[in-house]
């Protein structure tokens, strides 16, 4: 088995007295995808912003390891770091009409990312982003490198931005809900475009949604996320055919079936997200809880398909 | 039928957790705002420094009669005052130059006595800075309300209707605006103040109060029409609307019952801000001799007064300055919070 | 990008049509009193009034009067003013325009690079002392009246502390630029610094605020995902875009301050200019001359705005398909 290209462990994120991240633990290996899902607020969009260091706000707590190639990311410098992201490791975000500087022409984007990592010229810089639109799908790339961002439809900004991801050969891309912005055609689009340019760059990938479909389609491996918390992690194969948490029985059975029989209402989870103070943070929203549920249950497993729940292995039916 | 709250004048999002949260009857959009207002220290303590203004000018007769007992408003040029249990003339022979000028008597700080000095006509400046001040205050005051509600009247018809009636009013919305507003208000106090105001039925007299009021109230209109043409071009697309018009009410009832109470909120940001903005318009056509009149007295026509006795007796000119500024600090911090706690996005001038 | 500058500069041409009508309206529509009484000036003996009727066409249709009146001010030059005994008014407005505009640009340019600079760093500085101190010039620029605070300082540099510190200081007026570059920007630096710190506070503020927006939104999230610079994200790409909306500001401010408060300023520190040309017409009530400065400076102002809506279109590329 390779060495695993990102590492992270006991990743703990707090803002003043709210823990957004919770002791996630989770690998990457190099030229994976791996479908990080969950509901909005479950933790999977801030910790992948601790990952690159992004977190901003005045008060964070951040604490863990963040291991990439051999270095601890959360250890490192702030010039170390920027070297890191965008050629290392790039990142796409979820709505593509805000994401790129409304001032400036695609190719000056795509460029100014070219030009902070490697020494090139102007002529060279732009000529890559040429190629790299052309690459993304984006007919006459030759003329729509000088456009603004304005001028591009929702789904061809998505491109312009995954272009740009990809100027640097990074080992590792995460993508941030790439495609619930964008409608339903546009987003098989953007997931065929993701599938091609892994199998061309051979980059990682880490794919944040809260679409099981998305992840269905792409990943190999699966990580569910709760309340700031891994519930259960496994090959896309285990977590789909064999799901072993209750959350995860109940995202797989609110998304509509096309064969088999009708349901007469598609079964949703009852409650709202958000942790509970003490035990297993899905307790309260969970139909199988029980006395043990007051307690953190760790997550564990075997052959790689791990999850944390205390339901006895007799009760493990849908 | 009750009208929904302004969309962006969003609650922030509290962190105590929903759930179990027991159902109360939710205060409304005003009385929220309020709270907020209160809770913000500056805006409160810019709120009582007004107060404090305000009073002072209010009691102005009664500093004029019971305490400094003096008429501001006649020239006391052979009058004498007692300063250091010595006996001086209020306006005493000026020494420098050719001897022809009078030079005031200065500070006494004595509150029933000439408290800031006697200006060029002998008169008690303590006591002409406050019918001063009623005088500021009520211009700024009147004007920005008669602004505000013209400027609702015409933003709210120009972005209901849209079509030809918006096309007229914001392209002479376009013209004023485009006019340098001092320059316009100088034109238009030139002509009005020689010969007054005969519009129909509205009859100003040449050197009445009224005058000033109604020119810095007209020259501010597009300012503050502008944003609420915007504000109510936004709101007709917007589905309550619809369904009022779905329901068959006439278009003054919706913009009576829909529109107005929608835009409601930005205007009364505006009015604190807009007091600020007439009352210093206000005192700059005073001190260029085009605001208001003599025998009348405002903070600007004081400061120039005091222009002429700048390097000897420059108490009045900094008293008065002051007056102005303070007053104007204490609306602008006390409009910044009531547009914090109201409506945040609402700005005037498309800025500051 | 030419189509746009031709159709603003179509539509400055309108609005300044459009002005003169107003300005026009006001001084010979007005109802009450007779516009040839108000143009001859106070007391004026028959035989002026008679001249000026015949000269503004008074017995004519509105449309000629208009005609008549453009035709003075702008064709023959020959505006007189009859306060002033039959002073041409054009000569006098044109000799007074460099003093306005050396006052009015080189307060601009200190009231920019003033105000960009401290807005940026207390955009920057959040929570550092910078920032309130910023936030407080803003509200005393928008609370102090300009002419107030002239007067205050011509009095600590003319007379308080003038056999002191500012011993320097030249006597009030106007030094042109062509009996020395150092005189004429010696005479006119505590008028620059008066006009350029209450517009720098006004300024600095409103970047402040800007710049805190702007860097709260998703594109700077995305230029520090590419691995920038915080130096570089803050320049090239917040600061760029909060800039826009204090350009269009700027294009407003710049117009009515040589037209209004331009002329406070002028008439405080006894500069010749156009403002003062104007206060000393108010002060006499001589129509002609006010009427040429007001269209004079509306020109400016509209110009001023096209200008700078062009320069809007160069920075935000969204407005110039508009």
């Amino acid at each position: 088995m390779p060495e695993p290209l990102l590492e992270v462990s006991d990743l703990r994120i707090r803002f003043g007295g709210f823990t957004a991240v919770d002791g996630l633990s989770f690998s990457v290996r190099p030229g994976e995808v791996l479908g990080v899902v969950g509901e909005s607020g479950s933790g999977k969009s801030v910790s992948m912003l601790g990952v690159l260091g992004l977190i901003r706000t005045p008060g964070a707590e951040i604490s863990g390891k963040v291991v990439f190639r051999g270095r601890d990311l959360l250890t490192l410098k702030n010039a170390e770091m920027r070297a890191i992201r965008g050629r290392e490791i790039a990142m796409i975000f979820q709505d593509p009409m805000t994401a790129l500087t409304p001032v400036y022409t695609i190719g000056w984007q795509i460029a100014e990312q070219i030009r902070a990592h490697e020494k090139v010229s102007r002529r060279a810089a732009r000529d890559r982003a040429i190629a790299l639109l052309g690459e993304v799908g984006i007919p006459a790339p030759e003329q729509r490198v000088d456009a603004y961002p304005h001028e591009f439809s929702g789904g061809m900004r998505q491109r312009a931005v995954i272009a740009m991801a990809l100027s640097c050969n990074p080992a590792l891309l995460i993508a941030d809900e790439p495609t619930t912005a964008l409608d339903v055609t546009t987003q098989a689009q953007i997931l065929d475009l993701m599938r091609r340019l892994r199998a061309d760059h051979g980059s990682a990938v880490v794919m944040i949604t809260h679409d099981m479909g998305v992840v269905s389609e792409i990943a190999d491996e699966v990580l569910v996320m709760y309340g700031g918390r891994a519930v259960e992690r496994g090959s896309r194969r285990q977590v789909f055919h064999t799901p072993r948490h209750p959350y995860t029985w109940g995202l797989l059975d609110s998304v509509p079936r096309v064969n088999g029989p009708r349901a007469r209402r598609l079964p949703t989870i009852p409650g709202t997200p958000g942790a509970s103070g003490q035990g297993c943070p899905f307790a309260d929203r969970c139909a199988h809880s029980f006395a043990a549920c007051a307690e953190v249950p760790p997550l564990t497993g075997d052959s790689g398909h791990l999850d944390a729940c205390w339901l006895p292995e007799e009760k493990r039916t849908r | 039928m009750t009208s929904p709250v302004r969309a962006t004048a969003e609650e922030p999002v509290t962190d105590t957790p929903a759930a179990g949260r027991a159902a109360r009857p939710s205060a409304g959009p005003w009385r929220r705002a309020l709270g907020r207002l209160r809770r913000n220290r500056s805006a409160m303590i810019a709120g009582a420094g007004l107060l404090l203004i305000v009073l002072a000018c209010v009691l102005a007769p009664v500093y004029a009669n019971a305490i400094a007992h003096t008429d501001p408003f006649t020239s006391n040029a052979s009058g004498t005052v007692v300063v250091n249990g010595a006996r001086v003339p209020v306006l005493a022979q000026s020494t420098e130059g050719l001897g022809l000028g009078v030079t005031p008597v200065g500070p006494t700080w004595d509150p029933g006595n000439y408290f800031l000095g006697a200006d060029n006509q002998g008169r008690d400046v303590m006591a002409r800075l406050l019918y001063g001040g009623r005088n500021s205050l009520l211009i700024g005051l009147s004007s920005a309300v008669v602004c505000c509600a013209l400027a609702t009247v015409l933003g709210v018809l120009a972005g209901y209707f849209g079509g030809w009636i918006d096309a007229v009013l914001s392209r002479f919305f376009d013209v004023i605006w485009a006019f340098p507003v001092y320059l316009l208000a100088i034109c238009l106090s030139v002509v009005l103040l020689t010969s007054g105001l005969h519009l129909g039925p509205i009859h100003i007299d040449a050197g009445s109060l009224a005058l000033p009021v109604v020119i810095i109230a007209l020259i501010y209109v597009p300012y503050v029409a502008r944003p609420l043409r915007g504000q109510v071009m936004a709101l007709r697309n917007k589905e309550f609307l619809h369904a009022a018009v779905g329901l068959g009410a006439s278009d003054l009832r919706i913009m009576r019952r829909e529109v107005l109470p929608n835009v409601l909120p930005t205007v009364v940001v505006f009015l604190p801000l807009m007091t600020a903005l007439n009352m210093l318009t206000e005192s700059a056509l005073s001190f260029l001799s085009v605001g208001v009149q003599s025998p009348d007295a405002s903070w600007g026509t004081i400061i120039n007064d005091g222009l002429a006795l700048l390097y000897t007796r420059p108490a009045i000119t900094i008293a008065a300055g002051l007056c102005v500024g303070l007053t104007a600090v204490a609306l602008n911090v006390l409009g910044d919070g009531v547009r914090d706690a109201l409506d945040p996005n609402a700005r005037l001038r498309g800025g500051a | 990008m030419i189509g746009y500058i031709l159709r603003r500069f179509g539509a400055a041409l309108l609005v300044l049509f459009a002005i003169s009508v107003l300005v026009f309206l006001i001084f010979f529509a007005t109802p009450g009193v007779d516009p040839a009484a108000r143009i001859a000036g106070k007391n004026a003996d028959p035989a002026t009034l008679a001249q000026v009727r015949a000269s503004f066409g008074f017995d004519k249709p509105l449309p000629v009067q208009y005609a008549l009146m453009m035709k003075h001010l702008f064709i023959s030059h020959d505006l007189t003013s009859f306060v002033n005994r039959g002073t041409l008014v054009i000569p006098q407005i044109i000799e007074a325009v460099p003093v306005t505009l050396s006052l009015v640009v080189g307060a601009a340019v200190i009231w920019m690079v003033l105000g960009v600079g401290m807005g940026t760093l207390a955009g920057a500085m959040r929570g550092t002392l910078v920032d309130p101190l910023v936030m407080l010039l803003g509200v005393f620029g928008v609370s102090l009246p300009v002419y107030w605070l002239g007067e205050v300082v011509n009095l600590i540099t003319q007379k308080q502390l003038h056999d002191s510190v500012f011993s320097w200081v030249p006597p009030l007026g106007y030094v042109p630029m062509s009996e020395g570059i150092g005189q004429w920007a010696l005479h006119l630096l505590f008028p620059w610094l008066t006009l350029a710190l209450l517009y720098a506070g006004i300024y600095a503020r409103l970047l402040r605020g800007e710049l805190i927006n702007a860097l709260n939104e998703d594109y700077v999230r995305t230029a520090r995902a590419k691995g920038l610079s915080e130096r570089r994200i803050l320049v090239k790409h917040a600061l760029r875009c909060s800039l826009i909306p204090i350009v269009s500001l700027f294009g407003l401010d710049f117009g009515a301050l040589v037209g209004g408060a331009a002329l406070l300023t002028e008439v405080v520190f006894g500069l010749p200019g156009v403002g003062k040309l104007t206060y000393q017409a108010l002060q006499n009530l001589d129509l002609p001359v006010i009427m040429g400065t007001v269209l004079y400076a509306a020109f400016f102002v509209v110009l001023a705005n096209a200008v700078v809506d062009v320069l809007y279109a160069r920075l935000d590329p969204r407005v110039r398909r508009a």
